[in-house]
């Protein structure tokens, strides 16, 4: 069974990856860490617009961005933080389902502990 | 919905889920302690779980399965690392052979339950008109990024989609 990520997340790396200036900045952050300003040096665009590209990049967790000093280097997170995020994400998934489970429970007027078992002292629960 | 954070460390492989629950401490102590109130939470949707061994003490250890949609049989054990009643349990979980001994090959993942009192009532005893609530913090903690693959890729995962399912649904009623 292979682990997808879910729609909205494959949405953005999808458009994250559907413009060929941001593949190009992946695939150079992929080889080595690289500062926008240096990635501004190689596109005939503004400053600005590498950093909007970084942004959709970062956003859809391809890249991560860190300062260093002046200047913001860019690196790739693709094989394994990207990953392990999504794996976590998993289990989040399954905390918040059972944060609901446990919420009916506590709200359940009657016994929880009478309906399929003898029961066993409970006293405590009730000041 | 009562969740209050949920933090996920890619480097630490470490989830820790925080919620909220309108009962006191003592209260939802029982949710971990009691196993008749635990298989009512535990498994993913369409994977209820039955503990058939539960002793909740330093040391002890708890054996349970879920049952599949097909009624397969997945089975699993806990290991209680830290027990403080009503506080603090601490304990591994993974999965067991079809004789119910640990699966050696599989991943054990550890997890660190702290309940507290929250809210208005500090004591957190349980107020008069009710009001008391319990925040409760648990850690996931994963020994590689191989064995959360390994988790993740079984049959959790159809149970996790499916309960990721039913929040939205929730979300949007």
């Amino acid at each position: 069974m292979v682990t997808r990520l879910s729609d909205d997340e494959t949405d953005a790396v999808f458009r994250a990856l559907a413009d060929p200036t941001r593949r190009d900045i992946l695939r150079r952050a992929i080889r080595q860490e690289q500062s926008i300003s240096a990635l501004a040096e190689r596109y005939e665009m503004s400053f600005a617009a590498v950093q909007k590209h970084v942004a959709v990049l970062e956003r859809a967790a391809i890249i991560e961005k860190q300062r260093r000093g002046k200047e913001q280097i860019v690196r790739a997170r693709l094989e394994t933080l990207a990953r392990a995020t999504e794996l976590l994400g998993e289990f989040e998934a399954l905390w918040r389902e059972r944060t609901l489970r446990i919420e009916e429970l506590l709200a359940d007027p009657a016994d929880p502990a009478s309906e399929t078992t003898p029961t066993r002292p409970t006293e405590k629960g009730h000041p | 919905m009562t969740v209050i954070s949920s933090e996920k460390d890619p480097e630490a492989l470490t989830l820790t889920f925080v919620a909220e629950f309108n009962a006191p401490v003592d209260r939802v102590w029982q949710i971990w302690e009691d196993p008749r109130q635990l298989e009512r939470w535990w498994g993913p949707p369409g994977w209820p779980a039955t503990f058939d061994a539960h002793d909740v003490t330093p040391g002890g250890r708890a054996s349970y399965y879920m049952t599949g949609p097909e009624g397969e049989k997945a089975p699993g054990w806990w290991h209680f690392t830290e027990v403080d009643a009503p506080t603090r349990l601490a304990f591994d979980d993974g999965f067991a052979n079809e004789n119910g001994e640990p699966d050696e090959s599989m991943p054990v993942t550890k997890i660190a339950v702290t309940l507290e009192p929250a809210g208005s009532d500090a004591s957190g005893t349980g107020a008069a008109d009710g009001s008391a609530r319990t925040r409760m913090t648990t850690v996931n903690t994963f020994e590689s990024l191989e064995q959360l693959e390994q988790l993740v890729a079984m049959g959790m995962e159809d149970g996790m989609r499916l309960a990721m399912a039913q929040i939205d649904e929730l979300l949007a009623a």
